[in-house]
């Protein structure tokens, strides 16, 4: 009997190390950030769930798992395990890939050697992202198989399987999954862990050399597995013909909010629809075809992007209507749910309670009580009250709700590291002050090269490292150098030593550190200002450890 | 057998130790279960909305559909208020702790909060707090609303406590009462 359930993101972790992975790299962003964790967790405590002990293979001993300063560096950082000829998973959040975008388009043609799969945990409905882009469209791009799970049990089996097809294909494999299945639980059985690969390095080191003329050779190589990707999609799906009046595609985890409904689909129509369920692409057009013959009508269910349904409308039209997020059934914004699905159906909405007539307003998210960001914020506002016209950029993470009242203190959030590039820009178009505030991880993130062209170029900005020593909004993961390094770094790329303060983010420090981000205001050059403070989840979390 | 819940609060609140003992309860009944859970943005002091459902054989979807849940536990009163169209008009409760949480400058009448919730059918109102701080800790409120549900749960009150038992082992006995009793409180309390 089972006792625990187990998150989307542990079912991948916990497939992807019973299928022997030697490494795992990342970078925290929500909904992936448990994937790590997952392995960290096993590794300091010695066991991972629903494995008997020792059924790891022992590779928990040995197995990297680490966080990483962007998704870029984790990527490579895969890639070189591959070349060794490991087993590697590399794990982050769907803008996390426009990150590690160039390593990831690459790796497709490079010949992958122990199998290499890379998640990402895409956020339909945007619960914590700045967008909601669908990786399916990014796996196209690349040319790269992508599996998408719908369950946890789906979720480890095809983990396992992603490694094994990577290594006989030779090539990467993209797992993608959205928010609700990344944070779900469920039981799930596992099975006997298969042993770690032992090193074995490329035989072929032409196969990893992508020069134009050898790049040629892997495109074209690259071109000709297609086929050999789709006939996994088209083994995969499930076709259940049923009823001809309609035809219904359920790809990955639109296939559960479906089920929920079929029985009063079933009623009220007299018959089960017929069902084509989808979970890997190139979409397996043999399968669609078939359904598409035996139905009067098609309703195409997916999360994210309308990417299996573009593909069905094509531009001259078919032999049977198409019904999805293109014509209205469903809306091309937002995650999926069995409610959606329910009126995409044509079905009636269940008899709930009524909404309150007393309506509960928003409760935005906020700073912790005693967030050091409250308090660097307030005196950032206070200094700059001199100046008429100014710009205050911030960057990604929990600094970022100085958006929101009572705060109103920022002015942008675009992407990660962008604070201090548009603090640069902003100040070459003439708004000064330019400010950029951004944490300390972000910092290494992506602000790093941004700071380095505003010191070779004297660029006029102040920048605020809200110093946390922690990736607080994911739960509180350690920045990838310590705090302590901030400022031997800083003077190493040329920020004159005069012009770093180092402040303590605190209410009681307020009238100094106004005046101190006063003085770096006036400076004509960058100039940073660190604010540092602990992150109380962090102390939190270390307080439960 | 189905049966789902709606578990809200806000951010910050620890509702995912209540998740974790009724799907520990239900999986030693020999059932399947599916939590849905909220982590990242909304963690720091939203709303957050859990959906956890028991069922003898395998939930289909993560989240619960409108007009299904039968039961919805807040800890905090605003929060059942915004979900109730999640509950079956039929056969849908509330147990709802009474304590607000101020953190938004337009937060309604906590007394007209209060009887909107007494209003609907199936309600019950509890000082989670002042219950559990009797147990011996303010901070197992969470475990008073448990004890209330268990007059609907459709699961033994010796599983749910002993699940308790399991979950709360690693911090130590004294934690383990503190919650038992904290449970007990709130099933007296809503007999
Ligand atoms: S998690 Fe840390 S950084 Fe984020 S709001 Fe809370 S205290 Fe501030």
């Amino acid at each position: 009997m089972a006792t625990e359930t187990v998150m989307g993101d542990e079912a991948i972790a916990l497939g992807a190390l019973h299928a022997g992975i030697s490494s795992a790299y990342a970078y925290p962003g929500t909904p992936s950030t448990e994937i790590m964790e997952s392995f960290q967790a096993w590794k300091a405590a010695g066991a991972a769930p629903g494995s008997a002990p020792g059924s790891a293979g022992g590779s928990l001993d040995s197995l990297v798992a680490q966080w990483c300063s962007n998704e870029k560096t984790a990527y490579e950082s895969a890639l070189g395990a591959s070349f060794a000829g490991r087993r590697v998973m590399v794990s982050m959040k769907h803008v996390g890939l426009n990150v590690a975008a160039d390593p990831f388009i690459n790796s497709a043609l490079v010949k992958i050697n122990g199998g290499l799969v890379v998640v990402v945990a895409d956020d339909p409905g945007m619960h914590s992202s700045q967008d909601e882009q669908d990786s399916r469209v990014f796996a196209d791009f690349a040319r790269m198989p992508c599996f998408e799970p719908a369950t946890q049990q789906e979720a480890y089996d095809m983990t396992r399987e992603a490694f094994d097809f990577s290594e006989e294909h030779e090539v990467p494999v993209l797992m993608r999954i959205t928010t609700r299945l990344a944070h779900s639980r469920s039981i799930i059985e596992a099975r006997p862990a298969r042993a770690v690969n032992p090193m074995h390095k490329t035989t072929d080191t032409k196969g990893w050399i992508l020069m134009p003329a050898m790049a040629r050779q892997r495109w074209k190589g690259l071109l000709a597995k297609q086929e050999a990707f789709r006939t996994r999609s088209e083994e995969a799906a499930v076709l259940a013909l049923a009823g001809r009046k309609l035809g219904v595609i359920a790809c990955g985890l639109a296939r559960q909010y479906l089920a929920e409904n079929l029985a009063d689909f079933a009623a009220s129509a007299g018959g089960m629809p017929s069902v084509l369920s989808i979970n890997s692409y190139p979409v397996p057009v043999a399968k669609i075809r078939a359904l598409a013959a035996a139905v009067d009508r098609i309703l195409v269910l997916e999360e994210g992007y309308p990417y299996v349904e573009d593909q069905l409308r094509g531009v001259f039209g078919g032999p049977v209507p198409i019904a999805g997020k293109r014509s209205g059934e469903l809306p091309l914004d937002g995650e999926l749910s069995p409610d959606l699905v329910r009126k995409a159906l044509g079905l009636p909405a269940r008899e709930g309670f009524a909404p309150s007539a007393l309506v509960a307003p928003g409760r935005p998210p906020q700073f912790c009580q005693g967030c050091p960001h409250a308090d660097s914020y307030t005196a950032l506002k206070e200094a700059l009250s001199d100046y008429p016209l100014f710009s205050v950029n911030s960057d990604i993470g929990c600094y970022t709700l100085a958006a929101l009242p009572p705060w109103n203190a920022i002015e942008s959030c675009v992407d990660m590291g962008a604070s201090v590039g548009m603090a640069r820009g902003a100040s070459g178009a003439g708004l000064s002050p330019a400010v950029a505030a951004i944490g300390d991880s972000t910092f290494y993130h992506s602000g790093l090269p941004n700071l380095v062209d505003a010191v070779s170029h004297g660029t006029d900005i102040t920048l605020l490292i809200l110093d946390n020593d922690t990736t607080g909004m994911t739960g509180a993961q350690p920045t990838i150098a310590p705090s302590s390094r901030l400022v031997p770094v800083l003077e190493g790329i040329g920020v004159d030593p005069a012009h770093i303060r180092v402040l303590r983010a605190h209410r009681t420090e307020h009238a100094a550190n106004v005046a101190a981000i006063k003085e770096e205001l006036a400076h004509r050059g960058p100039s940073v200002v660190l604010l540092v403070r602990e992150c109380i989840e962090w102390m939190k979390k270390a307080r439960n450890a | 057998m189905n049966y789902d819940m709606i578990l809200a609060g806000v951010g910050g609140q620890g509702g995912i130790s209540v998740s974790i003992v009724i799907a520990k309860a239900a999986m030693a009944e020999g059932l399947r279960v599916k939590q849905s859970e909220v982590h990242g943005m909304a963690q720091r002091g939203g709303e957050v909305l859990a959906h956890l459902r028991i069922s003898d054989s395998e939930p289909a979807s993560p989240t619960i559909p409108l007009g299904t849940a039968s039961l919805l536990i807040a800890f905090e009163p605003l929060e059942a208020l915004r979900y109730l169209p999640w509950l079956s008009a039929k056969a849908g409760s509330v147990i709802s702790a009474i304590a607000p949480i101020k953190n938004i400058p337009n937060y309604p009448d906590i007394e007209a909060v209060l009887s909107a919730i007494r209003s609907l059918p199936r309600a019950r109102l509890l000082d989670a707090d002042a219950l559990a701080r009797e147990a011996g800790n303010a901070r197992a409120a969470n475990m008073v609303l448990v004890g209330a549900a268990s007059w609907l749960l459709p699961l033994p009150v010796e599983r749910l406590e002993a699940a308790i038992g399991e979950v709360f082992a690693r911090k130590g006995q004294a934690l383990v009462d503190v919650n038992l009793a904290a449970f007990r409180k709130g099933r007296d309390a809503a007999r």
